[in-house]
């Protein structure tokens, strides 16, 4: 037990260090990303169909990252409303007294439900809709998704919030991470239609800079695949116990049918 | 050893089991324990050539059991109601001890069922199972799979996820389509205006007592029916015909211990694809646990493609292959009751595929496809192409029934051997 904690400690302390530099810890994922070359930096988004969240939970600094983006950013309007801060805690290895000071809104104790102290009337009359629980989106729409969602965000003076997403067109939330992210405008191209009659269609092409963020394009990538990954814990959390107990299942069923076989060409030696 | 019953004569049963002492003994004269296990089992004799494809029989019957038994420990989480269901799920995946392996076990398990009894099924199409004097096991047999596929219905409600909500709507609608009482009866079956928590209390009711226990007993009839006429076998033959000097078919073997063991590795092999599946791709990719099934029930919010789940897909696929939806609910049920003219629809001289000419053969082939082809159809959106293929495949299915008493007839057939052909290893 000591030593769990210790180590889940060392694991927070690590995270908090990374976190407070995350330019280095997303080089590694930075090679496909803009910036690499002009050439790719003007195209970029223009393959966005095809990105993937390629996140892993079994990597637990990732996914602490995650967590403190989550209560950073998204936990003001969106709750996690089957995860429990405490369960939280135990999984990620974050040490009740970091919980606590933390991550925990002031006011609530770890056994309780994560939730946004947002009322829902409010955000109903502010957004037009309650934004939704969270606990389950990775699941129900997939970490690809998620992921794509939150890189494919432009400014869009047409809409209500000033942004919006390739994504999930006219979607009712801001570009709460615009401020890390900067901004970004839509290209079109003419594309000349031949189904319908040669009307020519304004078809997505790439994005461009307009304003930079406070994080470079690579740190973002960073910042969303780590939240799409804590997204994708919470939307599972017993997905690593699962895995690593199907290993021992599976081991412990090749020598059952093993055996079995043996019992079975046993007792068959006597049909003829 | 000779062991004197308690009234001092020595006591022989049917098989030629002494009787045990004590305790046994005292059971055995108030419960036939004994006598039913030899009548049933070690005294059983099935055909000793039996292949891959009668694994599936003793499968059904061991994930029937997973079923049951996953089953009850979900009841004792789980709370039926528009407002709980939902909740209650996540409860037991990520509150509940092991809840998320029950789950996974009970949600894995009814996709296994089917692929299994689908599988049990085809057997019976490749040896001629349903043929006389395996009539009655045949529709019995038919009944069990009418009952999961009902069971697997309500089931699949019970989550209360949209998928869940949205696939009620239109298999429960399809009862609308019934001439003169349809609208009534649809009512009448969700208990509501729409799908709502009436409905979905009422199928938790069926699908945790009514259909378990009617399940149940069709299984026990199935079993009582196999074991009144004995097993067929890969080559159609009856290997009653043929018993030796002691009264005991010369190609039979008892099911215990022979088949006992035998089964046990089947079950070794199909627990190990379980597992895989259940610790290691748990949804399947969306096909045994589909993604919309996530999100509660949104009477407001329309999934892009409403699709049942995989095993109902066929049915599915000619539902909508008809633009008359009255047209296509009739199919869609005839494809099901189909299965149960079988056997008065073959006219082939032989039983086993392995003695019948190459039209049965090709009809079999082209049946198995459309069926595969059609759960495929079934699962993409009803337009363009598909629909297209939907049809021609629809075709190929009924056509293999109605045209059986044709080509069964005229088909070449082989020479049938005397006895079953099986080689020791």
């Amino acid at each position: 037990m000591r030593t769990d904690s210790g180590r889940s400690r060392r694991g927070w302390l690590a995270a908090a260090l990374l976190s407070a530099a995350v330019a280095t810890t997303h080089g590694a994922w930075s090679a496909e990303e803009p910036g690499a070359s002009p050439e790719a930096a003007a195209r970029f988004g223009a393959d966005w169909q095809s990105w993937q969240a390629a996140n892993d939970v079994a990597d637990i600094p990732s996914v602490q990252r995650g967590a403190r983006n989550f209560v950073s950013y998204c936990l003001g309007c969106h709750s996690l409303k089957y995860e429990r801060w405490s369960r939280l805690g135990e999984d990620l290895g974050v040490p009740p007294r970091l919980l606590q000071q933390d991550l925990l809104p002031p006011g609530d104790k770890p056994a309780q439900y994560i939730l946004t102290s947002m009322p829902a009337a409010d955000a109903e009359a502010w957004f037009g809709k309650t934004p939704p629980d969270l606990t389950l989106m990775a699941r129900a729409r997939g970490q690809d998704y998620l992921y794509q969602f939150l890189k494919t965000f432009y400014v869009d003076p047409a809409s209500q919030t000033g942004a919006n997403n390739l994504r999930l067109p006219a979607t009712a939330m801001p570009h709460v991470l615009s401020e890390l992210e900067g901004l970004k405008r839509a290209v079109y191209k003419a594309v000349a239609g031949s189904a319908e009659g040669g009307v020519t269609q304004q078809v997505f092409d790439h994005f461009e800079p307009i304003a930079p963020g406070r994080l470079s394009a690579a740190e973002y990538d960073g910042f969303v695949r780590d939240t799409v990954n804590f997204l994708d814990y919470v939307s599972e959390p017993t997905q690593t116990a699962r895995r690593a107990l199907g290993v021992w299942v599976v081991l412990f069923l090749l020598v059952f049918t093993w055996l079995a076989w043996l019992v079975k060409r046993e007792y068959w030696k006597d049909v003829h | 050893m000779s062991v004197k019953s308690a009234s001092g004569a020595p006591a022989r049963l049917p098989g030629g089991a002494a009787p045990k002492q004590g305790l046994w003994a005292w059971l055995n004269k108030r419960l036939p324990v004994d006598e039913f296990m030899h009548e049933q089992l070690t005294g059983y004799y099935a055909p000793k050539n039996f292949n891959v494809w009668y694994f599936f029989g003793s499968l059904a019957l061991f994930v029937l059991v997973m079923q049951l038994v996953t089953g009850i420990f979900l009841t004792m989480f789980y709370k039926p109601g528009e407002l709980t269901s939902f909740d209650s799920v996540e409860y037991i995946m990520r509150e509940v001890d092991f809840g998320w392996l029950i789950r996974y076990l009970h949600s894995t398990g009814a996709s296994a069922f089917f692929i299994v009894v689908y599988l049990h099924m085809f057997r019976a199409f490749l040896y001629g199972s349903y043929r006389a004097p395996r009539e009655l096991l045949w529709l019995i047999g038919m009944l069990v799979y009418l009952a999961l596929m009902a069971e697997a219905f309500m089931g699949y409600v019970l989550p209360w996820g949209n998928m869940s909500f949205w696939g009620a709507q239109v298999i429960v609608n399809l009862f609308g389509t019934i001439p003169g009482i349809g609208t009534p009866l649809v009512e009448w079956i969700r208990g509501d205006y729409g799908i709502a928590d009436a409905t979905l209390n009422r199928f938790f009711a069926l699908h945790v007592a009514v259909l378990p226990l009617a399940l149940l007993l069709l299984v026990m009839l199935h079993l009582v029916a196999l074991h009144q006429t004995g097993s067929n076998n890969p080559d159609g033959i009856e290997i009653k015909e043929k018993v030796g000097p002691d009264g005991k078919p010369l190609d039979g073997i008892p099911f215990h211990p022979y088949y006992t063991v035998k089964d046990l590795v089947g079950v070794g092999v199909f627990l190990l694809l379980f597992a895989l599946v259940v610790f290691f791709k748990p949804t399947l990719g969306g096909l045994f646990l589909e993604a919309p099934n996530f999100e509660p029930a949104n009477p407001m919010s329309t999934p892009e493609h409403i699709a049942p789940v995989w095993y109902f897909t066929p049915y599915y696929a000619i539902l909508r292959a008809v633009p008359n939806q009255r047209m296509g609910a009739l199919l869609m049920l005839l494809a099901v009751v189909s299965f149960l003219f079988l056997p008065w629809l073959d006219r082939s001289p032989v039983k086993s595929m392995r003695y019948r000419g190459w039209m049965s053969r090709t009809a079999l082939a082209l049946f198995a496809v459309s069926f595969v082809a059609l759960g495929y159809l079934g699962l993409q959106p009803a337009e363009g192409l598909y629909v297209v293929l939907a049809r021609i495949f629809a075709a190929v299915y009924f056509a293999f029934f109605l045209l059986m008493p044709f080509y069964s007839r005229i088909d070449a057939v082989k020479p049938v051997p005397d006895r079953v052909t099986y080689r020791a290893h």
